[in-house]
């Protein structure tokens, strides 16, 4: 591996740097975004006072800077958020960066779960269906996935909820861990991961659905191949052909969709997060909109934003090593 | 195709029996057109089959279904009619569907037509606006959007266009830069044809097919979009929207599940019939397509 390393270095400086006019406009989109939203930091600020003269709340506007051009404010709001300054929460009386980082964590361990759910159950069942077309297996295979796909996480997470917290009384119903068990150690582990089962299942079953009818496509397109054929002549079984021969051919494109898909998936943890009442960043965006907390929203926008381009870029690293045609210089 | 569709125009017929004779091979895809016309069925009818306004009280509060002639599928807990709501909310999912779906179709097929057919710089920034919007995740969008501009149904509906427009955009600009090259282009060009023509009236036909199958998943996602929206509260208040049926059922999940298990069944066929009818639509419109 070691002379292939500063290709890849490379490729992946070149990666980075085009994302750089990505979160360039997205820095612009939520400045406008934030402009469209009616009232500004001192209409908030004034509302928390109870109310201010005229010429207060001019020198405000003043010495928050509201008072200049519209660029100069953008360059000043674009300075800010390049060094994670994303304003001040009214509604939680805290600088907004420190509630997110404070909620990160269990969205991004939501996410880990729920992906690695996704997409290893979603290539196994998409790759067996393949090797199995058009018989039962399949069928069932091709038809749970179209269900799946249909079915909206929130639906899915009331069914859970009904079946296995109402009626059986296996799982709990929400947060992300028993407030009164002060557990620690493995037992802290085990509650963690109690709660995570019915939230991760809601989120990944619509995704594993993607990804298995993809693999599915992608591994019968892959073994009509040439050298599939070759490989099936010269004597290899089933399962060194799979392993060895179509799987690593047949991962690329569903990798490609793992990636674009991150910011759908993120997106979807608002709802199950809501649900759930998991502490994290989606169900922080939907209060955010209940209370009109525009500052957490935007700093909510920012965060899932530079989230999704890291992400992005760890799969297109992950799709160079898999996909050893790629260029990397 | 092209050829065919510029040239001669053939009679209409026979180009309708082709579409259907490769539209009805596949099995499931009938299947979804069925059930997709009941959809269509439901809505139109709603006004007849359930007359009255279905946010108003239509007998005891969480009658169970099957058990008064009234209300077929029960009650809520606040008294309305579980039925007239899946009439209404077929509506509502529908509406909302087609209008959003010809939002994003109209923004994407304008970026990426664009985008494809000039290529360099214009190209570039329209892709790098592109990215940036496949960036910020739909759903948090779709929320800061309804946020500031309210949750007025057709505001709603813009704002779904609005967070849903990248995919098709890719697809047209692929299809546009695969098309820019070919000899009609050219002999178009020659001619003196403007590029507004040669983009919208030479290249845009050939350019359509795939958008029309991908149509069907936007409008399966918009469905899924709005209804979310509706669960957690968010959506119009105004009307009856299968979402907001789960998400009010949710309270009472305890006692009387059917509240949601209804309208939650209503949502999952409607996206159901969608992808099939988008797979059918693939199977007659892109016949030289590889079978998969």
């Amino acid at each position: 591996m070691k002379p292939a390393f500063p290709p890849v270095l490379g490729y992946a400086l070149r990666r980075l740097l085009q994302a750089v006019p990505v979160v360039l406009l997205i820095m612009v989109g939520t400045f406008l975004l934030l402009k469209l939203a009616p009232g500004d930091t001192v209409d908030a600020l004034v509302g928390d006072m109870g109310g201010a003269d005229a010429a207060y709340i001019e020198r405000m506007r003043a010495e928050y800077g509201l008072d200049q051009p519209v660029y100069v404010q953008l360059l000043t709001y674009m300075g800010k958020l390049i060094t994670f300054d994303l304003g001040w929460s009214f509604v939680y009386e805290q600088p907004v960066s420190a509630i997110l980082f404070e909620r990160l964590g269990v969205t991004l361990l939501l996410m880990a779960t729920s992906l690695t759910l996704a997409f290893s159950i979603g290539i196994l069942l998409g790759a067996i269906a393949a090797r199995r077309v058009y018989s039962l297996t399949d069928n069932v295979i091709s038809t749970l996935g179209l269900i799946f796909y249909a079915t909206p996480s929130f639906f899915l997470s009331l069914l859970m909820i009904y079946l296995f917290s109402v009626k059986l009384g296996w799982l709990p119903v929400g947060g992300i861990k028993t407030v009164a068990g002060f557990y620690t150690g493995w037992d802290h582990y085990v509650d963690v991961a109690l709660h995570l089962v019915m939230p991760t299942a809601a989120l990944s079953l619509i995704y594993l659905s993607f990804y298995l009818r993809l693999m599915r496509a992608s591994v019968l397109e892959v073994a009509d191949l040439d050298y599939v054929r070759t490989a099936k002549a010269k004597g290899a079984g089933e399962t060194r052909l799979m392993v060895h021969h179509i799987m690593r051919n047949a991962l690329l494109p569903v990798v490609t969709l793992l990636g674009l898909q991150f910011s759908t998936v993120l997106g979807g943890s608002v709802v199950v997060e809501t649900i759930f009442t998991l502490p994290g960043l989606g169900q922080l965006a939907s209060q955010s909109v209940v209370q009109r907390d525009m500052n957490t929203l935007m700093g909510i926008i920012f965060l899932c934003s530079i989230i999704v381009v890291v992400v992005n870029f760890l799969t297109d690293l992950l799709y160079a090593r898999l996909d050893s045609r790629i260029e990397l210089a | 195709m092209s050829l065919q569709s510029t040239e001669l125009a053939p009679a209409e017929p026979p180009r309708l029996v082709v579409f259907w004779r490769r539209y009805s091979r596949n099995r499931a895809a009938l299947l979804g057109l069925v059930i997709f016309t009941v959809v269509v069925i439901l809505a139109l009818t709603a006004g007849i089959v359930e007359p009255g306004d279905p946010l108003r009280r239509a007998g005891a509060p969480l009658t169970p279904p099957f058990t008064d002639w009234a209300t077929p599928l029960g009650t809520d807990q606040l008294g309305r009619d579980v039925m007239s709501g899946i009439f209404y909310g077929a509506r509502i999912s529908l509406l909302i569907g087609v209008v959003a779906t010809l939002v994003a179709i109209g923004i994407g097929v304008l970026i990426g037509a664009i985008a494809g057919y000039f290529g360099g710089w214009v190209d570039d920034v329209l892709m790098r606006v592109t990215e940036a919007f496949q960036t910020i995740p739909n759903f948090v969008l779709l929320l800061t959007l309804v946020a500031i501009m309210g949750s007025q149904i057709e505001w709603i509906t813009v704002a779904i266009g609005i967070v849903s427009w990248t995919a098709p955009a890719r697809m047209v600009r692929a299809e546009f830069m695969a098309l820019r090259g070919r000899e009609f282009v050219d002999a178009a060009r020659n001619l003196g044809v403007s590029n507004t023509s040669i983009i919208f009236r030479e290249i845009m036909p050939n350019a359509l097919p795939p958008i029309v199958v991908y149509a069907s998943v936007i409008m399966a996602l918009a469905i899924l979009l709005e209804s979310a929206l509706a669960f957690l509260g968010l959506g119009d208040p105004n009307y009856a929207s299968w979402g907001n049926m789960i998400g009010q059922g949710r309270s009472v999940l305890r006692t009387a599940p059917y509240c949601a298990v209804i309208p939650g069944i209503a949502i999952v066929l409607t996206v159901l019939s969608f992808s099939l009818l988008g797979e059918g639509l693939n199977d007659a419109l892109n016949p030289r397509q590889k079978k998969r």
